[in-house]
């Protein structure tokens, strides 16, 4: 027994407007350190800057998840009892509505004139007659004609039921909202893909693999996303002459799931708040760079060329780094192999400004390319074992003396660096690469079917006023000389949007003078 | 590419309108020290019944009193300010060739307008005018802060900008901060003017001169009303905007996040008065503080933060 009065107590306790609204101010304060400090969900290197500045502090405030705040237990608690408060609060709400839906409006007080409205006057028609009319006028209220014992006649009048009906669906939408975006976490995925700018084989979303970086959701493992395949054609940006971007525009070829079978390419504009939609996800254009071809003349005549993106290091000027790495060709022996492989390292400018040798990028788009690089010969520790970056060297190679710095120029297009050996390595060009993430959310529809009721619910809940008026018109008594009725009415806002006053004082004088409308 | 000339002009009007606002101010805080406390007997009966303050500044039957007469030139030059101030977002918008939003000094500018415009119409409806040196105070700081420190010359749109959910979304935000700047207001002298009826020693020298607390809250009540929906539209728009631009809707960029805390802070508030014991002065602060997590918004996440959105690091 004892255990279910805590039960129930806990329950009531749970669901009562006083917990939701702690609650509600717990969610708030919870969130407050998701926006004070910087988030691995979405900062990952400021997080690791904030280690990096306050080495005491950090690994305490992550034990606590405060830079996971979103994912967090005791953000997820304070959300999930507040949906649980929500569910015990809305089920008997809901019934309550059902029930007074179709109950009668209330009886007339015996006191009108304790109402917080209230009007009152004397007419020369019978009270049946005032009764009718103010029926007539209290169209679209739901109204209750009784009798009274005494002989007056009321009528009791109700109106913004909508009111509570706004409220609930609301209420309600929220919970849908949870439920969508739950779906669309454990069902959908995020993945970022770096695609070159005219080459042929493009990306094809057929697994994890193809992709850069994958987010995928709790029940995504890759194996069943819908497959499509898509290819730059060209990239286009333009800028301001203070090097602000102006646009972006790629030209996309691509299969939807429906073409994979014919073959067919469809052709399509990808541009920043232009997604391109397919079955299996949406592509959106999220950045774009450079990457620089370089051509290796090895000493044997044999030709390389490479164009591998470099990363961009300034977003205003779109200076860039990165490293080409190429493979000496022909050679079979492991050993010789891994003495002559070549990197080329350093930066990129589209629009080169020297000072000195040393190279900055003062424009964003190619208006005087040229890369300042290091020529690095040895072994690039490809068979290591270790991952290597596409974008760096690995220092440890350089480190251990197996890689070798052999050579350190400034090349424009056309220009080349010889080395000891004869091997000649020539800046031909400079390609572009966009990087586009592909997003899938099965749940994104439901969350704007549920803002959109929130939104309507809220407006109808905002805006509708529950309020009622009685009226009772008292004949005067039997035998007495004129047969005068006495009206009185009586108004009350059930809610607590202020401004019932006015309406009600319309609403009144219609209602005492009966023989006057229309 | 830019309109120079009508950049400048807007320029002119802004702070032609800056300058008018400044005189407004100086007129209503005159208004307000040389209306006289309304005597205490007619307060008290005030305090209960009326839902509005006694017209404090007319005597019945002479003429126009001085206060009452500041505070009408004060209004009307209001309304001339209100004028220029629009002007200027107007020019900079047809200099621009865009929605005159795309920084934080349109943006902050823009908020202002919205502030005065519903106090204006406030004013037509309620006696408050007495007070409006509380009203123009914060806005005129606003302004300030945004026209002569983050002041950007006109320019078009960087390209994430663009896109018709702009007008959307940033209009939407813009109408909402600015009617919750007034609400705001009316919550703080509510703060004030409460405790000042329970017991008149309590803020003695401001309290009696303010209009009745029920006044003050119903105010403040039908304005956080109106703005809500509007903001929780704003919302919603930035989440579809961000879904066809970041490729996600909801992300938790440092923006989208104090949005969030100030949303679930202003339906706190929309509960409070709907909850025993929270009823008044608590939910007043309930208020106040959703007003100040949109100015947290406004200032801190946009200059000291930097996420997706793009005014950051104006
Ligand atoms: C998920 C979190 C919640 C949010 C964001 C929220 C938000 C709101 C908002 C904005 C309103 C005012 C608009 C309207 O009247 O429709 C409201 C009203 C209301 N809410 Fe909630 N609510 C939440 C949870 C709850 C819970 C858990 C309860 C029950 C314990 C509850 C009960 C109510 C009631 C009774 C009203 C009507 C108040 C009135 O008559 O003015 N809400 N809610």
């Amino acid at each position: 027994m004892a255990t279910i009065a805590f039960l129930r107590n806990t329950w009531r306790g749970l669901t009562s407007m006083r917990t939701a609204l702690i609650l509600l101010f717990l969610l708030a304060l919870a969130a407050l350190p998701g926006a004070l400090l910087p988030q691995r969900l979405t900062a990952s290197d400021k997080v690791a800057k904030y280690f990096e500045d306050n080495p005491n502090l950090a690994p305490v405030l992550d034990r606590m998840g405060l830079f996971n705040v979103f994912g967090s237990v005791w953000f997820s608690a304070i959300y999930v009892l507040l949906f649980i408060s929500l569910v015990g609060c809305l089920v008997p709400r809901t019934a309550e509505y059902f029930k007074q839906m179709r109950a009668k409006p209330v009886l007339t007080p015996r006191n009108l004139a304790r109402l917080p409205h209230h009007a009152e006057s004397t007419v020369d028609s019978p009270a049946a007659d005032v009764v009718a009319a103010a029926r007539e006028r209290l169209r679209g209220w739901r109204t209750d004609v009784r009798v009274e014992d005494d002989g007056s006649h009321t009528i009791s009048a109700e109106k913004g039921f909508l009111r509570e009906a706004g409220n609930l669906v609301f209420h309600f939408a929220l919970m849908g909202m949870l439920v969508a975006i739950a779906l669309g976490k454990m069902f959908g995925f995020e993945g970022q893909v770096i695609i070159h700018s005219g080459d042929a084989q493009g990306f094809c979303n057929s697994g994890i693999y193809a992709y850069d970086s994958f987010r995928p959701g709790l029940r995504v493992d890759g194996t069943e996303l819908k497959p499509f395949c898509m290819r730059v054609d060209s990239f286009e940006a333009t800028f301001l002459r203070n090097g602000q971007a102006d646009s972006f525009h790629a030209k996309v070829s691509y299969q939807d799931a429906d073409d994979l079978e014919t073959g067919a390419w469809r052709q399509a504009g990808l541009e920043v708040n232009h997604p391109l939609r397919l079955a299996g996800g949406t592509v959106y254009l999220l950045g774009h760079g450079y990457s620089p071809r370089f051509t290796v003349t090895f000493p044997d005549g044999q030709k390389r060329t490479e164009a591998t993106q470099w990363q961009t290091m300034n977003t205003v000027t779109l200076l860039s780094q990165g490293a080409t790495k190429f493979d000496p060709p022909g050679v079979t022996d492991p050993e010789k192999r891994r003495t002559g492989q070549l990197a080329v390292t350093g930066l990129f400018a589209p629009t080169a400004a020297f000072e000195g040798t040393l190279m900055t990028s003062v424009f964003p788009d190619l208006r005087d390319p040229a890369v300042a690089v290091d020529v690095m010969r040895g072994d690039l520790g490809n068979e290591s074992g270790k991952g290597q970056s596409i974008f760096e060297i690995d220092k440890s190679m350089v480190d251990s003396g197996r890689l070798k710095k052999v050579a350190r120029q400034n090349l424009r297009i056309g220009e080349e660096i010889a080395l000891d050996d004869g091997t000649r390595i020539r800046f031909d060009g400079v390609g572009r690469w966009v990087g586009v993430q592909v997003g899938y959310d099965p749940g994104r529809l439901g969350v704007l079917i549920a803002g959109v009721l929130v939104l309507l619910g809220l407006g109808a809940s905002l805006s509708i006023k529950r309020r009622r008026v009685w009226l009772r018109a008292t004949p005067a008594p039997e035998g007495a000389e004129s047969a005068r009725t006495v009206v009185e009415v009586g108004g009350l806002a059930r809610t607590d949007q202020a401004g019932y006053g006015e309406e009600f004082t319309t609403l009144a004088a219609d209602l005492l003078r009966p023989g006057k409308e229309r | 590419m830019v309109n120079s000339n009508l950049a400048t002009f807007s320029d002119w009007s802004f702070n032609s309108a800056l300058a008018i606002y400044l005189v407004v101010l100086v007129l209503h805080a005159a208004e307000y020290g040389f209306t006289r406390n309304p005597d205490r007997k007619r307060e008290l009966v005030g305090a209960g019944g009326p839902e509005i303050a006694p017209d404090l500044g007319s005597t019945i039957t002479q003429g126009r009193t001085l206060p009452e007469r500041l505070g009408r030139t004060a209004v009307a030059l209001t309304v001339l300010a209100a004028g220029l101030h629009a002007v200027s977002l107007l020019l900079r918008g047809l200099a621009t060739q865009r929605v005159p939003w795309g920084n934080m000094y349109e943006f902050g500018s823009a908020i202002c307008l919205v502030a005065v415009v519903s106090w204006l119409v406030v004013l037509r409806k309620h006696d408050v005018r007495h007070i409006g040196a509380f009203v123009v105070l914060p806005m005129l700081l606003l302004l300030f802060v945004a026209g002569k420190l983050l002041y950007v010359e006109a320019a078009p749109l960087m390209p994430a900008l663009r896109s018709y959910w702009i007008t959307i979304h940033v209009s939407a935000a813009i109408l909402a901060s600015g009617v919750f700047l007034v609400s705001g207001v009316a919550s703080l002298l509510y703060l004030i003017r409460l405790p000042h009826e329970a017991n008149p020693e309590r803020f003695a020298g401001m309290g009696p001169k303010l209009p009745t607390s029920a006044a003050l809250d119903r105010l403040s009540y039908r304005l956080t009303v109106f703005a809500f929906p509007i903001f929780t539209f704003g919302i919603i728009a930035g989440a579809i905007w961000a879904e066809s631009a970041w490729g996600r809707y909801w992300g938790w960029d440092p923006k989208e996040t104090v949005s969030f805390i100030s949303w679930v802070i202003y339906a706190g508030y929309l509960h409070a008065r709907a909850t025993a014991g929270w009823r008044g002065s608590r939910s007043a602060w309930v208020n106040v503080l959703g007003f100040a997590t949109m100015i947290f918004n406004l200032f801190f996440v946009n200059l000291v933060t930097t996420g997706l959105h793009s005014y950051a690091g104006v």
